[in-house]
């Protein structure tokens, strides 16, 4: 393959556009910083973008290229096109997952509130032993040092697998 | 998937059980679930079961059909009692991916006497 010939611009920011979707899940959700607000995400799309416009340009480019390759093929513009597509989607739909998806939660108007005792419950914990609320409450934290009770509880409710 | 906020929480449980706060993990995983996740993920902290969405509907949490299969699930929050059991801090993200972060919460743990 003649390497000036090919255009890697549209290659580059193709593959970026991939990359910067599937980093999110796999790798910057772990860090509060780029988790809370996709910045990380933003700036790789942005990367990816100004290379699939400068291959666009070089696809679509009237004359010979100022790389000193021919006018380019039809078969490449049609490429060119295509990847763009298919980017411009995979940008769309990340941004309509975390800024719209990710939104569509219950409203919980029922949750308690600051000021309300919370409902008491009684549930399994890992080794299968019932807990209540008020047991939680009540008995020291196994792990520490002093026997007092907690000065307070924090509870955490996640979607669990899936 | 994100389980982020809860490797935060393991994190930072020193800082959590030096104030004289306990943190409790409630998702409708079943104990067997929690006790593989427990000893793969290395959490130390107290997980519970609500597989039937009771404490969960109690509390206003259900995200409907949103689970394996269609089964109902918990939205994320987070709520810090005092130890009157009584609701002092709450945080019920507007969107999925934003957590309370643990500065956030060891913070709210001054309002604990």
């Amino acid at each position: 393959m003649n390497i000036k010939r090919f255009n890697w611009q549209i290659w580059a920011g193709f593959v970026l556009t991939i990359v910067a979707g599937f980093s999110f899940p796999f790798f910057f959700v772990n860090f509060p910083l780029t988790r809370d607000f996709p910045w990380a995400n933003l700036l790789l799309f942005a990367a990816a973008a100004a290379l699939l416009f400068f291959g666009l340009k070089r696809a679509f480019a009237a004359t010979k290229s100022e790389d000193g390759g021919p006018k380019r093929s039809t078969l490449s513009k049609i490429v060119a096109s295509g990847l763009t597509i298919l980017s411009v989607l995979i940008i769309g739909l990340f941004m309509f997952s975390f800024f719209v998806m990710a939104r569509w939660l219950p409203p919980s108007t029922g949750a308690p509130s600051v000021g309300q005792k919370a409902p008491e419950f009684t549930l399994s914990d890992s080794t299968g032993k019932t807990v209540s609320l008020s047991e939680l409450i009540s008995s020291p934290i196994p792990a520490q040092a002093n026997t007092s009770a907690p000065k307070g509880l924090l509870l955490i409710f996640y979607r669990g697998h899936w | 998937m994100c389980h982020s906020e809860l490797r935060s929480i393991q994190k930072n449980l020193n800082q959590f059980h030096a104030v004289g706060i306990r943190p409790v993990a409630i998702s409708v995983d079943t104990p067997e679930t929690n006790r593989q996740m427990l000893s793969q993920a290395g959490y130390t902290f107290t997980f519970l079961s609500d597989p039937n969405v009771e404490t969960i509907r109690s509390y206003d949490l259900v995200h409907a059909g949103q689970g394996e299969g269609g089964h109902d699930i918990a939205r994320p929050a987070e709520f810090l009692l005092d130890s009157q059991g009584v609701v002092r801090w709450v945080n019920l993200t507007e969107n999925y991916w934003v957590r309370a972060r643990p500065e956030q919460i060891l913070e709210a743990g001054a309002l604990l006497k």
